[in-house]
Formats: structure tokens, C-alpha cells, sequence
């Protein structure tokens, strides 16, 4: 079947119609670039980090913000900052696609592994600490990596931090929190989080927010970027891999679900901002432990020790 | 109609009798979701309307979640 656009052939069937590889490319930047300038997601003298893991998704938006500052004439410097968690047979494989591409496309990367911060790797903390807390290892390594990512984008100079989360990401995140009545934790959601600035805090932002994952597969894909096919074997164990096949199964049968999810939320994340502003009692702590910024006395990362060390 | 098929996921390669005539018949004779891969032949990506022929090679790569 030919695009809708040109006698090419067509790599995509969208809503609206079949894309070749050339138009598609194009549809894709331009989505990505509209998110960066809809959402003010960068200002020109920001210090960019970009949280990288040499996914199909951390490649993709690394490239996409490198031609965007280059397009747009901004001078924001930019450095990837990736976690090795130490995840056996997994990312071992992701960081050497990671250092391979930053080569490629001249971008400082720096890397933090766990056993540095924590004495530990998740294959290693995730029995010991599962015992006591029964926290499952995506919670454990969702807390080190956010952990991380915000103390060394910080330490690093970065005024900004751009993650990877793709449409589908976000959607499941929505549904998450629905599921689990968490308003206040879906109010920190959307293509810039947060609700409040802090200084402890780089603000995250999500340039491939309104991205569905097959699209920037396809992108990866068809630009050739080195992703080869390396799962987290922890990926299937939690809440999250079931509300994606779920998510999957209805955008099968209704196509635009995942999309609907988004816009519905987009509308009511004002209204959810504002609540969670005015139930902020209390200022942000910094954890009495490790300093960095807690909503209790101890941070989650420092509970984590605790329970890794009992 | 006989195919070879390599599915990514499970890093196999089969070869099946295909009883269709499209690419979206292949997913539903393979139950597979439309939405959690891409198909591709001789380097070409195709779309769920392509006709596949006899003796095509496909390659069934798949979404890779997680950071």
C-alpha cells in the first residue's frame, strides 16, 4: 500500500493514513518538536542531561534534542547520565550501545553505577530487600534511578533532565494510579513533572510524551540506531506489564485508546496540579540521612539501605 | 503457503504453514498483537495490508520496554 502522501511505500498505518519512511520521519520530529515548544520544555541557556539507558527510547529522544538545539539555533549544552544498576545479562548490553552511539554523535556520557551509591546491584539487593519490605524489584530500581538520576543531573550542572517516557509509558502510569486511587503521585505526571519547583530538583521533562512506543521503535529502526533486543528480566514482574498488555489489547480493538488516555488527562492535570499545591502542608525536607530532598525524615533510597544492610 | 519466521523475543526461527494471504492475517494465525511489533521482509518494513508470498522470509521484531 502506497503513503498517503507520495507513491511510496507505506512502513506505518496511523489514524489518519499510511506514511512512507521519509514522511514518517517527519510526522515523527515534527511531534517531538512540538512537544519541546508547546510545553516550553527547554529555555536557551538551560544545562541539558539526558537520563539514557541505550534503549530504543533514551537513543531516540538523545538524537531528537541534539537536532533540536542544532535546528532551533540554542546554545544549551547537553550530557546523557545513565544507572547501572547491574542487572545480569541486561545492561551490560544497553550501555555499550549507549557508549557506542554517544561516540557517534559526539555526546558526553556519564555513568553512575549502584555499587558505588549503595554498595549493591539489584540483582543483589532485590531478595534481601524483598524479604522485608516485599518491594518489588521495578520499585526498588525506580526508586535508585530516580534517586540518582536527580542527585548526579545536579551535581552535574543540569537545569534540565529529559526522560525518554513515551506515550504509552505515560498512559500505563496514568492507569497505575488510578488503580491505586494515587491522585497526588498522577498530579506529577504530564510532559513537564513536578507540581512545585525546589532547588534540589532538575525539572524532568518528556519530549516523546504524545510518542507511541511502536513509533519510536520504528524510528530507532528505520534510523538505524544500534538497539538490539535486550528485555529487563524483571520487566514482567509487576503491576505496570500487565496494564500494558491490557492497553495494548483495547488500542488493538479501539484504535486511539492510548491517545484518549492522554488527552482526557491532559485536560483534568491542571485541576490535579492545583490540588496537590494546596494539600503541600509542609516545605520539602532534605532526607536527615543523605541530604538529598524526602518527603519524610528518611528518603525512600536511605529505607532501601536499611533494609539492604538489616 | 510456507513461510520462515524469526520472532526477535524468542531469538527463534520456524517455518510454518500460513493459511492467509496478508500481514494481519499472519498476527491473528500467530495471535499476535498488531500494536507490539514490526514485521519485516528483506529489510522492508511492512504494513498489516502487505501480501506475503510463498516462501517469504519474515522477521517479527518486537517492543522493548524499560529504561
Amino acid at each position: 500500500m502506497e503513503c498517503r502522501k507520495c507513491p511510496q511505500k507505506a512502513v506505518i498505518t496511523l489514524q489518519h493514513g499510511t506514511l512512507c519512511k521519509q514522511h514518517f520521519l517527519h510526522y515523527f520530529e515534527e511531534k517531538v518538536f512540538k512537544t519541546f515548544g508547546k510545553y516550553q520544555l527547554l529555555q536557551p541557556q538551560d544545562v541539558i542531561c539526558v537520563a539514557a539507558s541505550g534503549g530504543k527510547d533514551s537513543l531516540t529522544v538523545l538524537y531528537l534534542t541534539k537536532k533540536y538545539l542544532r535546528e532551533h539555533h540554542l546554545s544549551c549544552s547537553l550530557f546523557a547520565l545513565a544507572i547501572d544498576e547491574g542487572i545480569h545479562n541486561y545492561r551490560s548490553k544497553t550501555l555499550q550501545n549507549l557508549e557506542h552511539f554517544c561516540q557517534q554523535h559526539d555526546i558526553n556520557l556519564h555513568i553512575v553505577k549502584t555499587t558505588d551509591e549503595f554498595s549493591a546491584t539489584l540483582d543483589q539487593a532485590y531478595p534481601k530487600v524483598n524479604k522485608d519490605t516485599k518491594k518489588k524489584p521495578c520499585n526498588i530500581c525506580g526508586v535508585w534511578r530516580r534517586y540518582l538520576l536527580n542527585k548526579h543531573a545536579r551535581r552535574l550542572g543540569a537545569t534540565k533532565l529529559i526522560t525518554g517516557h513515551n506515550l504509552d509509558d505515560e498512559a500505563q502510569a496514568i492507569l497505575m494510579n488510578i488503580f491505586k486511587a494515587n491522585t497526588d503521585l498522577a498530579a506529577h505526571l504530564g510532559p513537564v513533572t513536578g507540581v512545585e519547583e525546589h532547588k534540589l530538583f532538575v525539572q524532568r521533562v518528556k519530549p516523546l510524551y504524545f510518542c507511541r512506543e511502536k513509533e519510536t521503535r520504528l524510528y530507532a529502526l528505520l534510523q538505524n540506531f544500534p538497539v538490539e533486543f535486550a528485555e529487563c528480566p524483571y520487566s514482567r514482574a509487576g503491576l505496570r506489564s500487565h496494564i500494558q498488555e491490557m492497553l495494548n489489547e483495547f488500542e488493538q480493538h479501539y484504535p486511539g485508546t492510548k491517545q484518549g488516555i492522554i488527552n482526557y488527562f491532559l485536560d483534568i492535570l491542571p485541576l490535579l496540579k492545583e490540588r496537590a499545591k494546596k494539600q503541600v502542608q509542609e516545605p520539602l525536607l532534605a532526607c536527615s540521612r543523605c541530604q538529598e530532598p524526602a518527603h519524610q525524615e528518611i528518603c525512600n533510597a536511605c529505607k532501601i539501605q536499611e533494609a539492604l544492610h538489616a | 503457503m510456507e513461510l520462515t519466521i524469526f520472532k526477535e523475543r524468542e531469538n527463534s526461527t520456524k517455518k510454518i504453514i500460513f493459511s492467509g494471504s496478508t500481514v494481519a492475517d499472519l498476527l491473528q494465525q500467530l495471535k499476535i498483537n498488531r500494536e507490539t511489533v514490526i514485521i519485516i521482509r528483506q529489510q522492508e518494513v511492512l504494513i498489516e495490508s502487505e501480501p506475503l508470498d510463498n516462501g517469504d522470509h519474515i522477521k517479527i521484531l518486537s517492543m522493548i520496554s524499560g529504561g
